[in-house]
């Protein structure tokens, strides 16, 4: 189980990690202003295994694949969104970080709620329901249960 | 049955007839990266354990978002970069000619019917003489640099036609701001937009590149424009038969389609804080101002140099408006002192500045504080993009931005 910590629509990615913070030389560096300017407390707050709920075009806007770096860095199990920006979501398989799109489940919890998913069922587990997500296409899945693109690529060596 | 630019594209280059949804590998044509992911991509590519290029031709280098360097980490960027650049004999490198995205057409890098991606969201840019082109991640980039191929779905496509002469005041630039307005910011997600009509056939290169550019505002894979004779002439190419062919054929299957007549257009802004918040310029008409920026990837060409001079030919920047504008390539910026063009745009008070990304990124002079106002005429008005989170951010075209900086205020171009 993890906590969820709930975010609105078209959250861009200069919200989830701004473009000034894109010079630290790692993610390590950076990953403590993930979400600065919609939840300053939010680096410090997360746990490993806690949930990004969003709503729709989650990760919209520039090509930094920071935005699911931070994420991953901090421990986000997974991001369930009623959608995502093309860009962000491709970066997020590529480097191992679950993304799902799931339609009912923004309107029907709350920051804090325990949750659990099954990317495999493609279910979500909170307040004693479950919601239905959209599968990943086989291909997209197969990186990503290899832990990204770099783990895929070498087992293909 | 017939099939969209797209479509035609990804057959020609895997050598089979694709349909939307369909998961296929295509042998990339040309690749570029920037100064801000190019440490990143240069780690990717050795944690994944390649040890050379797949082709050095294909991969061009352009420092723009970090030139001249602002901070001391900034050099860091150029250090890995050339340092990169020489391991593995990279010949084609811009250390401060200009943006990225300008540069890719510009110095012929990209060539109608190719596909090239980059590691940057408004790689779709090249739509604009009929290339497929994307943004992708650092981590994609690296793999791409070792295998020459990267897998991508078919997208849907979304026909936009546009017919009918524009209004002297309204330029390309509020016409795709008023098509992200209608989509949304995620209407076109996944998807390829087309753009066709006689506007369209009427419209410069240039004013191609400022749609395509912003085509992801509106979640895009890509934008399309079929190549002409002016696509042949800016790329310095005669067409060949199937150049001419990448146009969407009568019969192709498009998930939706839109039409607009050209005297319907007025100049509009996208305000405060998302690209698809749209409004025309007349009912935002007195917000008083506090600086003006005309130039990026979407609008520091010379024609936007250009109309920004016709509309401040003989006037004063208002007392307290600060004019920044930057030319997109060192080309660009030496037609315009040929022209006459930055006479005009100096002589009225702007501040000219180096070829580069600069304010659009928020990396360079200009940034702003809690409370002020600018008008630009980039793609991105998101929050905290040119300074402080409470900075209010307007985007326009070069003309309705010149003439907000005249008036101090916003207004409507003549």
């Amino acid at each position: 189980m993890g906590k969820i910590f709930k975010f609105q629509q078209d959250v861009d990615t200069d919200q989830i990690i701004a473009s000034q913070y894109l010079l630290f030389p790692t993610i390590d560096e950076m990953k403590a202003y993930t979400f600065e300017s919609l939840d300053p407390e939010f680096a410090g707050k997360v746990q490993p295994g806690d949930y990004v709920v969003a709503s729709e075009n989650f990760g919209c806007g520039s090509s930094r694949e920071q935005a699911p770096s931070v994420l991953k860095a901090l421990g986000v199990k997974a991001v369930i969104a009623k959608s995502f920006a093309r860009i962000f979501y491709r970066n997020s398989i590529n480097i191992g970080l679950p993304v799902i799109v799931c339609k009912d489940l923004h309107e029907n919890v709350n920051q804090g709620d325990e949750m659990e998913l099954s990317m495999q069922e493609g279910i979500v587990r909170v307040n004693g329901k479950e919601y239905e997500c959209t599968k990943l296409p086989v291909y997209m899945q197969g990186i990503l249960d290899q832990g990204g693109l770099i783990a895929s690529l070498n087992k293909e060596d | 049955m017939g099939a969209t630019i797209i479509e035609k594209i990804i057959g020609n280059n895997t050598k089979k007839e694709v349909k939307p949804g369909d998961i296929v590998t295509v042998h990339v044509d040309r690749v570029m990266i920037h100064d801000i992911f190019i440490p990143f991509v240069a780690s990717k590519f050795e944690e994944m354990g390649f040890t050379k290029l797949y082709d050095a031709d294909k991969v061009v280098l352009i420092y723009d978002h970090l030139v001249p360097a602002s901070q001391v980490d900034d050099t860091r960027h150029f250090r890995v970069g050339n340092e990169f650049v020489e391991k593995y004999d990279i010949k084609n490198i811009h250390r401060s000619d200009g943006i990225c995205h300008q540069l890719m057409t510009e110095a012929g890098y990209v060539k109608p019917g190719n596909i090239v991606f980059g590691t940057d969201s408004h790689t779709t840019t090249y739509g604009c003489v009929g290339a497929f082109s994307s943004g992708i991640g650092y981590t994609e980039m690296a793999s791409i640099l070792g295998t020459g191929t990267m897998w991508v779905r078919v997208p849907e496509t979304i026909k936009v036609n546009i017919k009918g002469k524009l209004p002297e005041n309204v330029m390309a630039k509020d016409i795709i701001l008023k098509l992200i307005g209608d989509l949304g910011a995620d209407g076109a997600t996944y998807k390829a937009l087309e753009f066709a009509g006689d506007t369209i056939d009427d419209m410069s290169v240039s004013s191609r590149m400022s749609m395509a550019n912003m085509a992801i505002e509106a979640g895009a894979k890509c934008a399309l424009f079929t190549p002409d004779e002016k696509t042949a002439e800016y790329c310095e190419i005669e067409l060949t038969d199937r150049e001419r062919d990448l146009v969407g054929d009568a019969d192709a299957q498009y998930c939706r389609v839109i039409e607009y007549r050209a005297e319907d257009f007025v100049p509009v802004m996208a305000c405060p804080s998302n690209v698809d918040n749209v409004k025309p310029v007349s009912e935002l008409v007195g917000k008083e101002i506090d600086q003006v920026f005309i130039g990026s990837c979407t609008n520091g060409r010379l024609e936007d140099l250009m109309a920004a001079a016709q509309v401040l030919q003989g006037k004063k920047v208002a007392p307290f408006v600060k004019l920044i504008i930057t030319p997109a390539s060192r080309k660009i910026y030496n037609q315009a002192v040929e022209n006459g063009t930055m006479a005009v745009l100096a002589g009225a008070g702007a501040m000219v500045t180096h070829p580069s990304c600069g304010l659009c990124c928020g990396r360079a002079g200009g940034i702003l504080t809690d409370g002020e106002t600018v008008v630009a005429t980039n793609n991105r008005n998101f929050l905290g993009r040119m300074g402080t989170s409470k900075v209010g951010i307007y985007l326009a075209s070069p003309k309705t931005a010149a003439a907000c900086a005249v008036a101090g205020k916003i207004v409507e171009p003549e």
